[in-house]
């Protein structure tokens, strides 16, 4: 086991080179402009200076292997220096936003604190309601609530967050007053009344995300509890009398856990990817609006950087689901 | 000028206040929240000249002069604004001399010199530093100090409009000790000074979240010690502008959100639930359509939509007359616009003294007399309606950038070109596209490889001269320039050249007006432009806030030492 995860992990660097390059060059074909944003009363040979001196006049090879210094060399030795407060990165370039002329990575830690409040808390609510639906529903299927978990499941899977995020806001926010609309990023909770105003404006945004991941997951689960009810392995536990608690929680249940696990572990990432949309519409201002905006401005050292932070968190998870799978089942064995 | 009704209310019950007000203390007023659907990035508006970074910084640094609600400049750092007639500007229009006001110091408390001011040209004015406002510092020779207070600029041809140094939000004095080690290459570097400049301004930063949120304080060195009113100030960016205006128009959360981009009646709506006011005002904004008079015809190659190809058929002035006359331009303001747009016939159509009545005509649709026109130029309806004449037909292509607004405007154009026999064919690229200036692009507005496109354009501050020199005859965009340059239709007119040759050379203000006016009209005649709408600037603030007196020809954020809460 061990070796076989010190062999995927090597694996992993090649995998990890040529996603850079491969984002690097799409990025680098796509069409956009870093100073397209800029108003038409800036004149062209102006924003000609502003490109040069964002190194856009550099070949390409050049400007790849310049990002692969900043990113691996570069902010690892900055890295290391905050840590250890060592001065070993001296005056060494990190990689340097085009919008904000600042350190990427700086900005990717300061919104990791509002997406994982926002997005890292609706899927764990998701999880833990998507759970106990897709059991009780496999259980009792065609039952009343059965059928109602398929529907809400339906709704949470089909209606956009876009709109509901906005219903929300105006029923609880204009209407009703009691939420606000606009998530405050630099609140501190520092005491009872102001943990209370975290729940207040988390509520939405989390209930909006975690209505979707619910759906989603609780779908899988259901779908493979079914699978594993009917077998042969359920019907001798039964016999040998086994409590029916035990022989669903224990038996069925860890059986059933395989192919979800996959789910959910694939879908960590995409926590620290941020949501796109409903940050917008909560103004959250995390990773996925960060991307966005990076997008839209053709800011290429952030939508770079961003987008493979992101491909390494993928790597990594599926070498996690595919470890958890030989803890949850003893016969699958790597080595 | 000319303001909206709800702005004149505005205005007059903000001077009200403003006059109870000004017994505060500073800071009695708590905390003021402000929106901005875009968030800013950047500090720094001489690394950055997007609107969202230039109004932020306004808050924190300022320049020697800006433009008030109205257009007129007035003095802001300085004394008072230089001019022929008290001396400040010197006879023969090459040099300016700014004095500061006494007194003034930093938030940090050093004082304000002229040294900072000659610095922050230096900056600017560095080969390496990507200034995105070099533009202002344009024939710039020297900027000198004459003592502490007093700098000189002198410019190496004569300047009639010498204001666009050190005028308005995207010109303020930087601090020389803040920045003095981020000059050239440098200048990207400084993030800690880029994120919180030590400025002069009624506020100073306290936490700068990169397209996030800004949380300043008051200064407690600003210059008026019962200014500003608001102790703590959050600047809010992000989302859009139907959000950003349910924050302060629904539920109060906000006291004023920037550039509300709305469908007129979702606003109308917004404001009805009665804790907010829009605001609007008018600037030089205009949507136009740019006519193409080069052939865009991809067979001609590298030669493709340069002068020597002339169009086909929009080289006839009936054809591109019969265009503009076919257009209902008050019903484009009221589905585009509403509130925040004016028909308009001319490509300048402020400050009052620039703006022409010579082409009202072009206000009222007339099809009709556009099909006579046809007519009578000999273009004959063909079996499919679409007219022609010695074997070129009248069949256009229409390309602008993806925006709800401008696709609306196609169709409905496209709808009434149809009318008078003239076929379009639509095309929308994205805006981080065509407004881009990638040379390998095929399909930047600059290039223009289609026969009509639309945008909207202004000019900063109150002088035209440099925008009307974009139609120049050598800058239109061509190979040899990379296809930069600002003359999209290719116009080119000895008379026209000459009389901007004159504008560069005459101080007199009427007769700059008269010759801007002039060569609008030429314009607007020739038919190379056809404006559209006149777009103003929509706002809107809480009910509780006072003081807030929209000015587009600056930082909408410039008397913000003025505002205060309304009890």
């Amino acid at each position: 086991m061990f070796h076989y995860t010190v062999r995927r992990l090597l694996y992993a660097i090649p995998t990890l080179l040529l996603i850079s390059l491969i984002l690097f060059l799409l990025l680098d074909l796509a069409p956009g402009d870093p100073t397209a944003q800029l108003p038409l009363t800036i004149p062209p040979d102006v924003k000609e200076r502003i490109r040069a001196s964002l190194g856009l006049g550099e070949p390409i090879h050049i400007r790849y292997l310049l990002w692969l210094q900043q990113f691996f060399v570069n902010e690892s030795l900055h890295l290391i220096s905050e840590l250890t407060g060592w001065d070993i990165s001296g005056d060494r370039q990190r990689v340097i936003s085009w919008q904000t002329r600042s350190p990427v990575v700086d900005i990717v830690i300061q919104r990791l604190p509002q997406t994982l409040w926002v997005v890292g808390l609706s899927y764990v609510v998701g999880i833990a309601i998507a759970l106990p639906i897709g059991i009780i529903s496999a259980y009792r299927q065609y039952s009343w609530f059965d059928q109602v978990g398929t529907f809400v499941s339906m709704v949470g899977f089909s209606v956009p967050t876009f709109f509901t995020g906005v219903l929300l806001i105006v029923i609880f926010s204009v209407h009703l007053g009691w939420l606000p609309s606009i998530y405050d990023t630099t609140h501190v909770v520092t005491d009872w009344n102001s943990f209370l105003f975290q729940i207040r404006q988390l509520l939405m945004p989390v209930f909006v995300l975690a209505l979707f991941n619910a759906a989603q997951i609780s779908r899988f689960m259901r779908a493979s509890m079914l699978d594993n009810l009917n077998l042969d392995y359920v019907r001798t536990a039964r016999s040998k009398g086994l409590a029916e608690r035990a022989v669903i929680l224990v038996h069925v249940l860890r059986n059933s856990m395989i192919p979800v696990v996959t789910v959910i572990a694939l879908g960590v990432p995409s926590v620290f990817g941020g949501a796109i949309i409903t940050e917008q519409i909560f103004k959250v201002n995390g990773l996925g609006q960060l991307l966005i905006i990076a997008i839209e401005a053709s800011d290429i050292p952030m939508v770079q950087t961003l987008s493979f932070i992101f491909a390494i968190l993928i790597v990594l998870f599926n070498l996690i689901a595919d470890v958890i799978y030989g803890i949850l089942d003893p016969r699958i064995r790597y080595d | 000028m000319r303001t909206s009704r709800c702005l004149f209310g505005a205005i007059a019950a903000g001077s009200f206040l403003a006059a109870a007000a000004a017994q505060a203390e500073r800071g009695s007023d708590g905390h003021v929240s402000i929106i901005y659907w875009q968030a800013p990035s950047i500090l720094n508006p001489y690394l950055s000249g997007g609107t969202k970074d230039l109004e932020s910084s306004s808050l924190v640094i300022e320049p020697l002069g800006r433009h008030d609600a109205n257009g007129n400049l007035v003095a802001w750092l300085a004394e008072s604004v230089p001019t022929v007639a008290n001396g400040g500007v010197s006879e023969d229009l090459t040099s300016i001399t700014w004095k500061l006001r006494e007194g003034l110091v930093w938030s940090d408390g050093s004082p304000l010199t002229s040294e900072d001011v000659v610095f922050t040209a230096d900056y600017c004015m560095h080969p390496q530093g990507g200034c995105a406002q070099l533009s202002n510092f344009d024939s710039v020779q020297s900027v000198e100090a004459i003592d502490d207070l007093t700098i000189q600029i002198t410019f190496d041809v004569p300047k009639p409009y010498p204001y666009s140094v050190f005028v308005g939000a995207q010109s303020p004095v930087l601090q020389r000790s803040q920045f003095q080690d981020c000059l050239g290459a440098r200048a990207p570097e400084c993030t800690e000074q880029n994120f919180n400049p030590i400025g002069t301004g009624p506020f100073r930063v306290v936490e700068f979240r990169p397209n996030d949120v800004i949380t300043m304080e008051a200064n407690p060195n600003y210059r008026d010690p019962d200014k500003p009113a608001f102790a703590t100030l959050t600047f809010k960016g992000g989302g859009d502008a139907a959000a950003a205006g349910r924050a302060v128009l629904e539920t109060g959360e906000f006291d004023y959100a920037w550039n509300l981009q709305l469908a007129p009646d979702v606003l109308q709506n917004m404001q009805n639930a009665g804790k907010g006011t829009v605001v609007s005002a008018f600037g030089t904004l205009v949507e136009r359509l740019m006519v193409n008079l080069t052939d865009p015809n991809p067979e001609l190659g590298d030669e493709r939509a340069t002068p020597k190809h002339p169009h086909p058929f929009l080289t006839d002035r009936n054809v591109r007359q019969a265009l503009s006359m076919a257009v209902d331009r008050d019903l484009l303001v009221e589905i585009g616009y509403g509130q925040a747009g004016k028909a308009t016939c001319n490509v300048v159509p402020a400050p009052e003294i620039y703006a022409s009545t010579a082409n009202d005509g072009c206000l009222v649709q007339d099809i009709e007399a556009a099909n006579r026109l046809l007519d009578d130029a000999g273009w004959v309806r063909g079996a499919d309606g679409v007219r022609e004449k010695d074997g070129v037909r009248l069949s256009i292509l229409y390309q602008t950038s993806t925006n709800a607004v401008r696709q609306d405007f196609q169709a409905l154009i496209k709808q009434w070109w149809s009318e008078i026999g003239i076929e379009s064919e639509l095309r929308n690229i994205s805006a981080s596209v065509f407004f881009g200036s990638d040379p390998g692009s095929p399909d930047t507005f600059q290039k223009f490889f289609a026969d009509i496109e639309m945008y909207a354009n202004n000019f900063e501050g109150a002088d035209p001269e440099t925008y009307l020199g974009n139609w120049k005859c050598n800058e239109n965009p061509r190979p040899e320039t990379q296809w930069q340059g600002g003359n999209m239709p290719r116009f080119c007119s000895e008379e026209y050249d000459s009389m901007l040759a004159d504008m560069a050379k005459t101080g007199d203000i009427n007769e700059r007006a008269r010759l801007g006016k002039a060569m609008n009209d030429m314009l607007m005649q020739e038919f190379v432009i056809i404006p559209l709408v006149h777009r103003g600037r929509v706002s809107a603030h809480s009910n509780t806030l006072g003081g807030v007196d929209l000015n587009t020809w600056d930082s909408e954020l410039w008397n913000v030492a003025d505002w205060h809460r309304v009890k």
